[in-house]
């Protein structure tokens, strides 16, 4: 904890703790952050927020209409079928790579329909993080602007770097 | 079984599922996932698979309402999943890795730890502590509103509530499942940040979390279409409802059955492991 000596001089609590919250200076006025030193509308937390919330939902409907899409063709093709799911095989790579997915919706799979719907799912909190490093440069916050890269890297690991897209 | 029966059912599963983990404050994915092995004989790693899709999209649905409360605070959040990516991806290879009697195991003594905390008393501590100097560095003090007025708090003890995101990550990306209880202990117990910011910036952090490890699980082969659209769907829209449903006078009673069920769950995933069962 020694590297800790430059931080700031801790301020009394019960007083605004920290300059960057979204903290209102009393419950009257509206929530403004100290961010409006160069912009008429100031970019304050809760504003990226619920923009945020927004694109969260906006990419949940998406996500769930292609679902559903693909279900109404699954059903119609396999509904009598078997279901069993006892034994792990492993998908196969037209449903567990970006270009076999991209393939079987083309090929006007059902199945292919729901792995996008679920590929646009995993995306929509990458998208999130992207929305996250936006505001904290509008913010000219550097350490969080620095922090978001290193989730966004992960998550990028995690969908590009794992064997997704071959 | 055939598939339309099989889908339905597993849908209507995932919808109850979803529901009450939304009216309870515990998520649906920890009773999914034993639920699809134990009823439904499914591979635990189906089901993991199919659970962490249906954490991203109650997660990512719920955001938006929970915004608008403006308690969530971002740099908190943004901060501890620096520790829930690294964690959740550690979890998800450790899933290809290890074997499902181990993995069965490890989630009976998570249920059953849920169970424990969702009817623990919940410890008041003393929020007005002084500032903790990494805190204010990291800038994660912030204020929400309250009855009387905007309130002020102070994050503590950094370091252990970032070491266990870390853990609460991993067991997100090996059980598939958005660990709430573990994120709970972090971010209200270690860094006494105030309950109502915990849970909301927690479900900001689900999302992104699970995420992280959908991508390893998806190119694995372990998210089988057929079996991630019912449980999906389901969850989704009962935790929709759940939201937009307030029976506060129901919650306490429901809350006491859903935390019975978790606990059977746990016992079963525990025999099951120990059994090989699985």
């Amino acid at each position: 904890m020694n590297a800790l000596n430059a931080a700031p001089q801790p301020k009394p609590p019960g007083k605004k703790t920290q300059s960057t919250a979204a903290a209102p200076n009393s419950p009257d006025e509206k929530p403004q952050s100290g961010f409006s030193r160069d912009g008429v509308e100031a970019w304050t937390d809760h504003r990226i927020e619920v923009i945020l919330g927004n694109v969260l939902r906006s990419g949940v409907v998406l996500s769930a209409v292609g679902v559903l899409w693909g279900a109404a063709i699954y059903f119609a093709r396999h509904a009598h079928q078997a279901a069993d799911y006892r034994i792990f095989r492993g998908e196969p790579s037209e449903f567990r790579t970006i270009p076999g997915v991209i393939h079987s919706v083309l090929d006007g799979q059902g199945r292919g329909w729901i792995q996008l719907g679920l590929l646009l799912l995993i995306a929509t909190p990458i998208a999130r993080v992207l929305f996250s490093i936006a505001g904290f440069v509008l913010e000219r916050d550097r350490m969080y602007v620095a922090f978001t890269l290193i989730v966004l890297g992960v998550l990028l690991y995690s969908l590009l770097g794992s064997g997704l897209t071959f | 079984m055939t598939i339309l029966e099989f889908t339905s059912i597993v849908g209507l599963v995932s919808f109850v599922a979803g529901l009450l983990g939304s009216l309870t404050g515990l998520g649906g994915g920890v009773v999914l996932v034993p639920l699809l092995t134990i009823l439904f004989h499914v591979d635990i790693r189906y089901a993991i698979g199919a659970s962490l899709v249906s954490v991203i999209a109650t997660s990512s649905g719920a955001a938006a309402a929970y915004v608008k409360e403006g308690f969530s605070n971002i740099r908190i959040g943004m901060f501890l999943e620096i520790a829930t990516t690294f964690g959740a991806l550690f979890g998800a290879f450790l899933a290809t890795r290890i074997p499902t009697t181990v993995i069965a195991v490890v989630f009976g003594v998570v249920l059953l730890y849920s169970a424990f905390i969702s009817r623990a008393p919940r410890a008041h501590a003393q929020r007005n502590q002084p500032p903790d100097p990494l805190a204010t560095r990291l800038r994660l003090n912030g204020s929400f509103p309250d009855r009387e007025g905007e309130r002020a708090y102070n994050v503590q003890r950094v370091p252990a509530g970032f070491s266990l995101m870390f853990g609460a990550g991993a067991l997100s990306g090996l059980l598939g499942i958005g660990s709430g209880a573990v994120k709970v202990l972090a971010m209200d117990q270690a860094m006494q940040i105030p309950f109502k910011v915990s849970t909301t910036t927690s479900n900001f952090m689900i999302g992104v979390t699970a995420a992280a490890s959908a991508g390893v699980y998806l190119s694995r082969g372990y998210v089988d279409p057929g079996l991630a659209m019912p449980v999906m769907l389901g969850v989704l829209a009962g935790s929709l409802l759940g939201s937009h449903i307030l029976i506060k006078a129901e919650t306490k009673s429901l809350r006491l059955v859903f935390s019975l069920l978790i606990l059977v769950l746990g016992l079963q995933m525990l025999y099951k492991g120990f059994w090989g069962h699985i």
